[in-house]
């Protein structure tokens, strides 16, 4: 599966996603500058690493969710296209939109860096068909903005559609309804705080984030 | 045309800084705050014939997230 990263000013887990990505996939991904305006042919994911994109200027990810290849991004997900955004990915996915709510500063102020327990709560998706529905998983996060913030309505809908992918199973950052991954009505949009790809190999503390991209590989299809 | 775009945060939308605030001033024996907000101000300096169409949509588009901020437009 040939999959591509996309790198802002400021991404600082561009590499790691990629050496997942090429871990799982056994294809390098390309690695396509925010100032692009075309995606690759034959993807079957995009990415959009954590970091600190533009400095965290204005809002978290506000800025480069205005970057030129946005445009892109979004007729590939329209399209029915896989978009895993993580950590500063997720807060750039919901400022262009395509997924609901906000991130804000965590509850307490505190950057968390540490793993975290996770529940699996929709194992159904592109993203989550190797875990199990309520199966316990480890992954890390390190955040100052991951607190999620969405309206009672949106919250139910997500909850009622199967949206919360997954779902704090403890007291992180303050999130809504404890929720860690949320995604799009079609189910190919995930953006998380967490980090799978800081959970490939033993060596890592753990290989939970591992089954992430094997899932999305099978699915996607090779 | 100077302009200040004062953003805040909705209200209802909880504010984990404005909170932090307030326990420092509450720290410094200031006594009798009931609350506290914390918002941004955006300076701009626009040409003279800029639309308010355009100031809108400047707002609409970057300097405020609307899921979680409301904006108010000054002109200077």
């Amino acid at each position: 599966m040939k999959t591509a990263v996309i790198v802002f000013p400021g991404s600082n887990c561009d590499r790691d996603i990629a050496v997942a990505l090429e871990q799982v996939t056994g294809v390098k991904p390309a690695m396509i500058w925010h100032g692009e305006t075309v995606l690759p042919d034959g993807i079957g994911l995009i990415a959009l690493p954590g970091g600190f994109s533009y400095g965290d200027y204005l809002r978290c990810g506000a800025i480069a969710a205005r970057s030129p290849i946005i445009a892109a991004i979004v007729a590939a997900a329209d399209r029915g296209l896989p978009v895993l955004g993580i950590c500063n990915g997720f807060q750039v996915l919901t400022e262009i939109g395509l997924l609901p709510g906000a991130l804000m500063r965590n509850e307490g102020l505190d950057f968390v860096c540490r793993d975290v327990a996770l529940t699996v709560e929709n194992a159904q998706s592109a993203f989550t068909s190797r875990y199990a529905a309520g199966e316990r998983v480890s992954f890390s996060v390190a955040h100052h903005d991951g607190n999620y913030v969405a309206d009672s309505d949106m919250l139910d809908r997500l909850e009622g559609d199967g949206r919360v992918a997954f779902r704090y199973a403890e007291r992180v950052n303050g999130s809504a309804r404890q929720i860690a991954g949320v995604l799009n009505p079609a189910g190919n949009v995930l953006g998380m705080m967490p980090h799978p790809e800081r959970k490939i190999e033993a060596a890592h503390g753990g290989t939970d984030g591992r089954r992430l991209f094997e899932g999305l590989l099978e699915t996607v299809g090779a | 045309m100077k302009l200040s775009i004062f953003v805040t945060l909705k209200p209802g939308v909880l504010d984990p800084q404005g909170k932090a605030i307030h326990k420092a001033l509450d720290g410094l024996g200031f006594s009798g705050v009931n609350d506290v907000r914390a918002g941004k101000l955006i300076e701009l300096d626009v040409a003279d014939d800029t639309s308010d169409t355009a100031i809108d949509e400047m707002c609409r588009k970057l300097l405020a997230n609307t899921v979680i901020e409301n904006y108010r437009i000054v002109r200077a």
